[in-house]
């Protein structure tokens, strides 16, 4: 180990600026930054299972602090409706956060496997997910999960029966695509040979015989790619002709089977060309796109996993007992309406309800996007998924399961997304149009033939529609979008749905949501204003030393903040008798001063002659405050001393991005669930004219219709969990990737760094790239319609026509690949915004990505 | 060149077997997972050799 190490050995955070904390591994001791860091360490070791370190390609992730309870999984009847009764036990599914990379999938497997008695683990390092099969005579559930945490990751129980259905689904998808994408990849490379032997038979001479049998050779080879690996295109375009939509894949559909079935034609009459090669090739190129496509999508989360990260398993229930209240930990599913449950701090509220007990604040930023904890009282209602952020109070269920808050987001969300493909697809119209006229002049050719000489005829019509084949046409496109998507990639925007390059270069307008998208998302000290009895660095050092008593996240802000300020850090005070006061504020002494922190209220009334700090206003005084004015006094019994302004500070970028994407030319628009004056706030810092504050989810939803049905092209960017349902009905929605878990489920493109910045870019790359599928169509449309009349007139011979054929695939494909040029380097439309080179994403960056 | 009548149908059975043999690792799960397995090499020795490590159920 080096002398003085600067990260920690195991989350490689920083070190600098804290106290540093030793693990002791069998042969050294290495720094780490938290006992958190230390424990997982040397379990780690302990199991001999350093190797670890060596292997893993990124950091891991810091353990979180807070201790779960395992226990109650331990319960057969809550482990009834979560687990799976096998052969020999029981299985599990896990969804696992923390899982970085490979190593982290071994490391997990390895260390379950040292337990007498866990039968077997898969991890899948994509998806984060774990089954677990285990024997439950000898260790129990509570035992594995356990030890996951004490690794350093945090297991979330999928419940079976949806981690069964959609584990399956995706586990047929992806045997089908690979079993497709074999049948066509090894079906093209027979079929090429054949090809060739009778590209090089037609210059040299051949016999006829020989020539007829690689013809049927290469039929017998093509049907079933044909109809295995086109099968799922041939059903795509039948579903969207029954929906009476045009998808790329009805083009697509109408081309192979022209091409194939003019070539079984000429095959049977042993005249004419075959096309089986392109028809092949065409196949395999189009299932190696889904294939990736797939790839994407199975790595953003679904709707399932991040409901299962976000809701608990099990709740408190109360029940009256002979000593007072009695607590049982049940499974949420079992919940009723009227049961009471104890929320303890830190923990995640289970059901919608009413608090009957206790007051605390209530961090609610993933349902309304305010960025400041709310104080709940006896009487205040809490909504299920929100996180109880202050003291333990109790609930009286008023709604469960389908009924509360978050499932009503939920539907909002499938309802939009549903109602999505009509506004999204109108994107094959130029395509349609094209085939439109093919289909036009073939049969124009027919007519003619038909009179002139009809024994032609069907040859000279077969000959215009593969002429007409749209290799290149369907390549023009398809080359094109996948570079662009290897270019974001590069700039750190994932791609996850594959019209979205199409949708991002037909937007008009990017709406944006603020806490946590333009700003930082946590709560910070702006600013400070001292009446002048006390040095401003003495007001932040008196404030950060009170604030320390408090976990509440405005008092971490402060401690930020101070430690920022303040040159000397290292002269930290320390209060004494602190009282901390709920929903008001703190009080404690320093130097031999009574200080207090907090609403003005609570401030006010520490001075001789006010009323005592009973007759506070109740708390919705005190959370106005909070929430329009952000205020927060120091002061002692002579008066005030300074006032905080809290609020959400703006990401350093955002005011470039902005301007840069008004520079391309696209409107912009802030639709906040967040109190007016800070919306205004920060809608002047970023130069954004429109905003809207105090926006429900479904307020959004219909203000983003409401602009769809003006004409405009939605582009949405967001990150919470209220954002879902708009992000589902926007045009093209953009999700920063530490947005929660709903919001990435419903993203096409993935801001992988968590900046704006590479935003710009990427609408610049996306209308490049528009415009390179333009040109490629136009390219290949000329070379088609040019090309037609002659082959209509027989005077191709076939030699050039493969060479043409060929040509102009390789014409479309160059100047495709032209779009992943420049990527590296922010070039033309771009230049506001500087966007660095990011490395190509990572997998596992959407599996560590946490609401 | 008649000797293609029979070298011809002997490659496309060689194939036939190929992609049979593919079908078979994609129905017994070896697809499933590719990140782990080529990175589990490079460690020395296994913790334990655990019984009744078998293919993952399908479906």
């Amino acid at each position: 180990m080096p002398e003085t190490p600067t990260d920690c050995f195991h989350c490689g955070e920083p070190l600098a600026g804290r106290a540093v904390v030793w693990a002791h591994l069998h042969d050294s001791d290495v720094a780490v930054c938290c006992p958190g860091c230390r424990a997982a360490a040397q379990l780690i070791a302990q199991f001999g299972l350093e190797d670890f370190y060596r292997f893993r390609t990124a950091p891991s992730v810091r353990p979180r602090e807070d201790a779960a309870e395992w226990l109650a999984y331990d319960d057969p009847k809550l482990q009834g409706g979560l687990t799976r009764a096998e052969s020999n036990g029981r299985s599990v599914v896990l969804l696992i956060d923390g899982i970085t990379c490979a190593a982290c999938s071994w490391l997990i497997g390895r260390s379950l496997q040292t337990l007498d008695g866990a039968v077997q683990a898969s991890v899948n390092t994509a998806t984060g997910r774990a089954r677990i099969h285990w024997d439950d005579r000898k260790v129990a559930l509570s035992q594995l999960l356990q030890l996951i945490a004490d690794l350093g990751y945090r297991p979330h129980i999928v419940a079976a029966d949806s981690a069964d259905s959609a584990d399956a689904r995706a586990r047929a998808e992806r045997r089908a695509i690979l079993q497709r994408l074999a049948v066509a990849g090894l079906g093209m490379m027979q079929v090429m040979m054949f090809a060739v032997a009778m590209y090089v038979g037609e210059a040299q001479g051949m016999e006829a015989t020989i020539r007829s049998y690689l013809r049927a050779v290469s039929m017998l080879v093509a049907t079933p790619v044909m109809l295995y690996g086109g099968w799922p295109f041939f059903m795509g375009a039948y579903n969207a002709l029954r929906m009476r939509s045009i998808t790329m894949d009805v083009p697509v559909t109408l081309g192979l089977m022209l091409a194939f079935g003019a070539s079984v034609f000429n095959t049977w009459r042993h005249a004419g060309e075959v096309y089986f090669d392109s028809v092949t090739m065409f196949i395999f190129f189009l299932t190696v796109a889904r294939y990736v496509e797939m790839m994407a999508r199975h790595r953003s989360t679904s709707v399932t996993d991040s409901l299962s990260r976000i809701m608990p398993v099990t709740a408190h229930r109360l029940r009256p007992g002979d000593l007072g209240d009695a607590v049982s930990d049940v499974a949420v599913a079992e919940l009723a309406v009227g049961d009471r449950l104890l929320v303890r701090a830190g923990e995640v509220v289970p059901a919608d309800g009413e608090v009957t007990h206790g007051r605390t604040s209530v961090d609610e930023s993933m349902l309304t996007g305010e960025p400041l904890p709310v104080d709940r009282g006896c009487g205040d209602r809490l909504a299920a998924g929100t996180l109880n952020a202050g003291e333990p109070v109790h609930l009286r269920v008023t709604a469960i399961g389908t009924s509360t808050v978050l499932a009503g987001i939920i539907a909002l969300l499938h309802r939009a997304q549903a109602e999505r493909p009509r506004i999204a697809r109108a994107a094959d119209r130029m395509a349609s149009r094209f085939l439109a006229c093919v289909l036009l002049i073939a049969a124009l050719v027919c007519v003619f033939w038909s009179v002139a000489d009809p024994a032609r005829a069907f040859a000279a019509t077969l000959a215009v529609l593969v002429v007409a084949c749209p290799c290149a046409f369907s390549l023009a496109t398809l080359v094109a979008v996948a570079s662009a998507n290897a270019a974001l990639a590069r700039r750190g925007v994932l791609v996850t749905n594959q019209d979205a390059i199409e949708s991002l270069a037909k937007a008009t307008r990017v709406v944006f949501d603020k806490t946590g998208t333009l700003t930082s998302g946590s709560p910070a000290v702006t600013e400070c204003t001292t009446s002048g009895a006390v040095p401003e660095s003495d007001c932040w050092r008196i404030a950060a030393a009170l604030e320390s008593a408090s976990e509440h996240p405005i008092a971490r802000a402060f401690g930020a903040r101070a430690a920022a300020v303040s040159p000397a850090r290292d002269v930290r005070v320390v209060a004494r008798d602190v009282r901390v006061v709920a929903g008001a504020g703190i009080e404690g002494s320093l130097g031999g001063t009574r200080y207090r922190i907090g609403t003005p209220a609570f401030v006010a009334a520490a001075r001789p002659g006010a009323p005592p700090a009973g007759a506070m206003p109740p708390q919705g005084a005190a959370e106005g405050l909070l929430r329009d004015d952000g205020a927060i006094v120091l002061g002692t019994a002579t008066g005030e001393l300074a006032r905080f302004t809290i609020g959400d500070l703006p990401r350093v970028e955002s005011a470039r991005a902005v301007s840069a994407l008004q520079a391309l030319g696209l409107g912009t628009e802030i639709l906040s669930g967040d109190a007016q004056c800070a919306v205004q706030r920060l809608a002047a810092h970023c130069g954004i004219k429109d905003f809207a504050a105090r926006q429900s989810p479904g307020d959004k939803l219909q203000r983003v219709r409401e602009l769809t049905s003006r004409g405009e092209f939605i582009a949405m960017v967001g990150d919470g969990i209220n954002d879902a349902p708009v992000l589902g009905g926007s045009g093209v929605s953009i999700v920063m990737s530490r947005g929660s878990a709903l919001a990435l489920a419903s993203a096409d493109l993935i801001l992988v760094g968590d900046s704006l910045q590479a935003l710009p870019a990427a609408f610049a790359l996306a209308r490049r790239a528009k415009r390179v599928i333009r040109q490629n169509l136009t390219w290949a449309a000329g070379y088609n319609l040019s090309a037609m009349p002659l082959a209509a007139l027989g005077l191709i011979p076939p030699w050039l026509a493969a060479i043409g054929m060929s040509l102009s695939s390789i014409a479309v494909v160059l100047n495709s690949l032209r779009l992943m040029r420049g990527a590296a380097s922010p070039a033309d439309h771009s230049k506001a915004v500087a966007v660095p080179p990011r490395p190509l994403v990572s997998k596992s960056l959407l599996g560590s990505s946490l609401p | 060149m008649s000797i293609v009548f029979v070298l011809i149908p002997v490659t496309l059975v060689l194939v036939g077997f190929g992609i049979w043999a593919f079908f078979w690792a994609v129905r017994t799960g070896q697809f499933e997972e590719l990140d782990s397995a080529a990175w589990e090499i490079l460690v020395d020795e296994p913790v334990a050799k655990v019984p009744g490590k078998r293919k993952p159920e399908t479906g």
